[in-house]
């Protein structure tokens, strides 16, 4: 079973209590009138889909029920760090170096 | 006015270790920002303790505050006295942006009592509850099998379950099933 870190719980926890929540860092548009039927299906559908590490949204649904962000290897499944909600995407270099 | 029931209305079941209905149990749900002056002030007066830390409860039995997550608490109280404590807490949240709810018929509460009460939780909720681990003043919301629970000690051989009132049968099912005479295994 995975182990996943829950930064508001501060705690790492059995995935079993959490539930995936697709991409992270996906800002929906200010002004979606605006966009293109094209700007707004790729909002919408397209996703980057990556293998290797991923940025992830979880929420510790049987838990604080809280979403956050992960950095997860698709390849492997292994996590390399969670990060609250709203924090900025943490440097891939910058962990392994700190490993 | 027709009387309130508990979900488990009494329910008992004695095997390895006894699980009952607690009966009637006041809950509020109170959300807001708790690092705020009045949030403090909101808890003291209804439940009398400090606002808990990440993953603590305090207090004991009757009247308690648990830590829900970064924004919510829960305050347990005596069932009868659930509209006056609401009234205090939303008297001193005033001009707060917080939330103050009576949740109390939306949930069910058991209790886990015997020597072997720890090996019963843990046969249903993914958490370590060894002795080290988990403890009284621990409180931890999770699954047990297929719904979500809260659950902490309120003994030394006794644990309090939360969970909501619809699933309160299939609660009380799993822990009867947990706790069959002869099904000890003797992890702790
Ligand atoms: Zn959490």
């Amino acid at each position: 079973m995975l182990l996943i870190h829950c930064p508001y719980c501060d705690d790492t926890l059995p995935e079993l209590e959490f539930a995936y929540a697709g991409e992270a860092h996906i800002a929906r548009p200010a002004d979606p009138s605006k966009l293109s039927d094209e700007e707004w299906r790729d909002f919408l559908f397209i996703r980057t889909n990556v293998k290797g590490v991923h940025a992830e949204r979880w929420r510790h649904i049987h838990g604080c029920g809280r979403f956050f962000n992960a950095l997860r290897d698709t390849v492997s499944d292994r996590f390399l760090t969670t990060y609250k909600a709203g924090e900025a995407r943490p440097d891939v270099q910058t962990l392994e170096a700190a490993e | 006015m027709s009387d309130p029931v508990s979900a488990l209305n009494g329910a008992e079941f004695h095997g390895l270790i006894d699980v009952a209905d607690a009966g009637l149990t006041g809950m509020i749900t109170l959300r807001g920002n708790l690092g705020a002056a009045k949030a403090k002030k909101a808890v003291k007066a209804v439940t009398g303790t400090a606002v808990p830390a990440v993953g603590e409860v305090l207090g004991s039995g009757e009247t308690a505050t648990a830590w829900m997550s970064p924004d919510e608490l829960l305050l347990i109280v005596p069932y009868a006295e659930v509209a006056q404590r609401v009234a205090k807490a939303e008297t001193a949240l005033a001009g707060e942006h917080a939330m103050v709810v009576d949740v109390s018929d939306a949930r069910a509460v058991l209790t886990v009592t015997g020597s072997d009460a720890r090996e019963v939780m843990a046969k249903l909720c993914p958490v370590d509850l060894s002795p080290a681990a988990f403890g009284k003043g621990d409180f931890r919301r999770t699954r047990m099998a297929q719904i979500p629970a809260a659950l902490w000690m309120t003994e030394s051989d006794q644990f309090t379950v939360i969970c909501f009132r619809s699933v309160a049968d299939y609660a009380f099912a799993l822990l009867k099933v947990a706790a069959q005479p002869g099904s000890a295994v003797g992890a702790f």
